[in-house]
């Protein structure tokens, strides 16, 4: 299959890309390609032009600074993965990066992609709404800030503008007593999730949650982030009742339909199991 | 549509082509260039049979412009074999019989390539996750690992070794 008809430009700068899309209400950014060329393959998505934003320096890197850890938009998750930052301090990313489709596609797909594209079966979405990211888009009036929780406004659909760049990613940078978890079913390497759950905490040194963030992916329209679970664990100590609780909360904020990867019920029930043993490993990780 | 002139070096050849936007790299390679060791199987990013090594890294080919690779280093199957000798990971699949009909094999290998030169000395586990993006529909992966294991051994032998 090849994709239909458009132009492609490759700008090296950032003004230059915002040009071209303030230029072309028909244009779409190409980061990592691996959700976009297929789509264009299937004629499901048919922009007449292609802002292809690889050959702009300084968009890929991953630092801790000013009380955040700042990830660039084209980072790609074999980086995420590979990078030992992440493995030690931020296990909940490093978690989601390695389920993230398979090796290959990896080595390709991006962030930034990964969040922009808001398809409800992406992974970083849960993630990034259990850490309670933020999202810095760069336009026309220059950079703004997105808390993720107004980022997510449909499916396939953000709050980044037409004529905006996601350039960042901002996740608190870890404090101590902080853990986290993803975990996804999935029927095979590459597939979407059949259901998979991101949760965050902060346990003090009492074992009394101060934090919590729970968030389901390929659950809903949207990613679904998870209010009651994480109530029912704040201020309270992480034991098994309030993992049960939380679990339980998390399952009845699921809105699955059945399909091909499973029904309604089993999905459900997948949530209350996952939630329980990503909140039981999230624990282990904050006392280490 | 646009069109771009492109150049890459394309197995250690320097290569040049007038591509439109919307010419996919597996179609440069096996139609513009005409190596046609890498396949094209699912056409849609699931199957890895269209794997190259772009700038060193295993990627889909299918899923990746042409015009993305203007100034790459693309490795594809034709240029594993140097002055008549097999690459040890192509040696490893002929005598472990990691083949059987042969299409998911050039990718297989080239992944396999780039697997070992991260990482000389792989557990079998760190074998199959890595070629977890390329599936064989024939062989069962048993005898793949096995093909691995050897270049593997042979290339830390060949490392050991004086020049
Ligand atoms: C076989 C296969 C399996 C996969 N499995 C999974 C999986 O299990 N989990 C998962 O989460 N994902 C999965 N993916 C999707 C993959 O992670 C995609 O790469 C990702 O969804 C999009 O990232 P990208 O960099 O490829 O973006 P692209 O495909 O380049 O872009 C996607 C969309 O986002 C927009 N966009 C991209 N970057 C920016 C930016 N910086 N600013 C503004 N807009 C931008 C583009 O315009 C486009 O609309 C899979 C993909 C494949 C092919
Ligand atoms: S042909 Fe490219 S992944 Fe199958
Ligand atoms: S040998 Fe036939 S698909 Fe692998």
């Amino acid at each position: 299959m090849i994709p239909p008809a458009f132009d492609y430009a490759a700008p090296t700068s950032l003004p230059e890309a915002l040009a071209l899309l303030g230029q072309n209400p028909d244009a779409k950014v190409l980061a990592g390609g691996h959700s976009l060329i297929p789509a264009m393959k299937f004629r499901m998505a048919t922009p007449a032009l292609l802002v292809d934003i690889n050959r702009i320096d300084g968009l890929a890197y991953l630092r801790e600074d000013g009380g955040w850890l700042k990830i660039g938009a084209m980072t790609r998750e074999a980086d995420l993965d590979g990078s030992d930052l992440v493995r030690a301090r931020y296990p909940l990313l490093a978690d989601t990066a390695r389920m993230i489709a398979d090796p290959l596609v990896r080595n390709l797909a991006t962030i930034g992609g990964n969040l922009a594209h808001a398809d409800p079966a992406n992974d970083h979405p849960a993630t990034m709404l259990a850490y309670r990211a933020q999202i810095m888009a760069l336009g026309p009036g220059g950079e703004r800030v997105i808390p993720i929780g107004e980022f997510f406004t449909g499916p396939f659909t953000t709050a980044l503008q037409p004529t905006e760049i996601l350039t960042e990613i901002r996740i608190p940078a870890r404090q101590p007593g902080d853990g986290g978890c993803y975990l996804k079913l999935e029927r095979k390497v590459g597939d979407y999730a059949t259901a998979a759950v991101a949760v965050q905490v902060n346990v003090d040194a009492a074992g009394v949650c101060t934090a919590a963030g729970v968030a389901l992916t390929n659950l809903g329209l949207t990613p679904i982030q998870c209010g009651a679970a994480e109530a029912a664990l704040k201020g309270r100590p992480l034991d098994d009742g309030a993992i049960k609780t939380a679990a339980r909360l998390a399952g009845e904020a699921a809105e699955p339909i059945g399909d091909y990867r499973g029904s309604e019920d089993y999905k459900r029930s997948l949530v209350r199991t996952l939630t329980t043993r990503a909140l039981r490993t999230a624990l282990e990780r904050a006392k280490a | 549509m646009s069109t771009h002139h492109i150049q890459l070096t394309v197995n250690g050849q320097v290569r040049a082509a007038d591509v439109p936007a919307r010419l996919l790299l597996v179609h440069l390679i096996r139609d513009n260039f005409d190596l046609t060791g890498t396949h094209i199987g699912c056409d849609t990013t699931s199957c890895g049979a269209c794997t190259v090594l772009l700038n060193g890294k295993p990627v889909k080919a299918c899923t990746v412009l042409a015009v993305q690779a203007d100034g790459a280093d693309v490795l594809t199957v034709e240029g594993l074999e140097q002055g008549g000798q097999l690459h040890p990971v192509q040696e490893g699949f002929t005598a472990k019989h990691g083949l059987q009909c042969g299409f998911c094999t050039p990718g297989m290998m080239l992944t396999a390539v780039a697997l070992l030169r991260a990482n000389p000395d792989p557990t079998e586990d760190e074998i199959r996750w890595g070629i977890s993006g390329n599936l064989c529909r024939c062989t069962g992966y048993m005898n793949i690992v096995k093909a691995i294991q050897y270049a593997a051994e042979k290339l830390q032998v060949q490392e050991a070794q004086p020049a």
